[in-house]
């Protein structure tokens, strides 16, 4: 795997940054890495960046879901903070509305949600 | 030659299309080249960023089933001055599509994955296009208004 999604742990959750150009391989890559940080580090969060993220399709999209999946069953929420208007609209039409995910404005929001939770 | 029923061109046609690029769909790498190139050329044309997002996430779809389905391809990019349609081609040698109708109905998959993905490319594109052959693979159009 690339250097395309270093994971952080901040407070008591991590946070990833997702990259533009992140494949196919790279995402499924980070899922089995958060999964395995999620569990060895006791989080009650995770918080996904998207930002940087000009598309999010089915593919993406699903991983996601999958992987806010996951994180509740290992006691954990996710978050996707910074998804763009464009990506909201595309989403919605291509019918995945990420149910299991939480939104929030933005990193310090996810963070004090987490906190409160 | 243009399609007359659904005005979809063929943006390999030189003398219609100013060729933009062409990309070939091996690997997962290939797929974000394909829509990244895709969303430079709107850009670069001054397309909005929902536009520019939509269409480059309907090539996502399309570059992967590509892939997936059909075992690699090639995609090409080409521009209509005339109309100010940015067309892609996207081929494939795969096995092609035995029933276009029910592939195109959410939540029907042959390969595990969501179903959403020609559907979903078919309601994000201006223009959309499929042919399809048994055992000659798959040919897709879609264009976009800049």
């Amino acid at each position: 795997m690339s250097g395309i999604a270093a994971i952080h742990l901040v407070e008591n959750a991590l946070l990833v940054s997702i990259q533009d150009d992140v494949s196919d391989v790279e995402i499924i890559d980070l899922q089995d890495a958060l999964s395995r940080r999620i569990a060895e580090e006791n989080v009650r969060g995770v918080v996904l960046d998207i930002s940087a993220l000009e598309i999010v399709d089915t593919f993406v999209g699903r991983v996601i879901a999958q992987l806010a999946g996951i994180s509740r069953l290992l006691d954990a929420e996710t978050y996707v903070v910074g998804m763009r208007p464009a990506v909201a609209v595309t989403l919605v039409e291509l019918g995945l509305y990420l149910p299991e995910t939480r939104t929030a404005l933005s990193l310090t929001h996810a963070l004090s949600q987490l906190r409160r939770g | 030659m243009p399609c007359p029923s659904c005005g979809v061109g063929d943006p390999t046609d030189p003398s219609a299309y100013v060729a933009v690029q062409s990309i070939s769909l091996q690997t997962s790498r290939d797929v974000v080249m394909a829509r990244q190139a895709v969303a430079r050329a709107l850009k670069s044309r001054g397309a909005s960023a929902i536009r520019t997002t939509r269409f480059a996430t309907a090539v996502s779809e399309i570059a992967r089933n590509a892939i997936v389905h059909g075992g690699g391809g090639e995609i090409t990019i080409g521009f209509d001055l005339a109309s100010a349609y940015l067309m892609v081609e996207c081929r494939d040698k795969g096995r092609g599509i035995a029933d276009i109708p029910q592939a195109m109905v959410d939540g029907f998959t042959t390969a595990g994955g969501l179903g959403r993905g020609l559907g979903g490319a078919k309601r994000l594109a201006d223009r959309f296009e499929i042919i399809t052959e048994a055992g000659k693979g798959t040919r897709v159009r879609m264009g976009v208004k800049v």
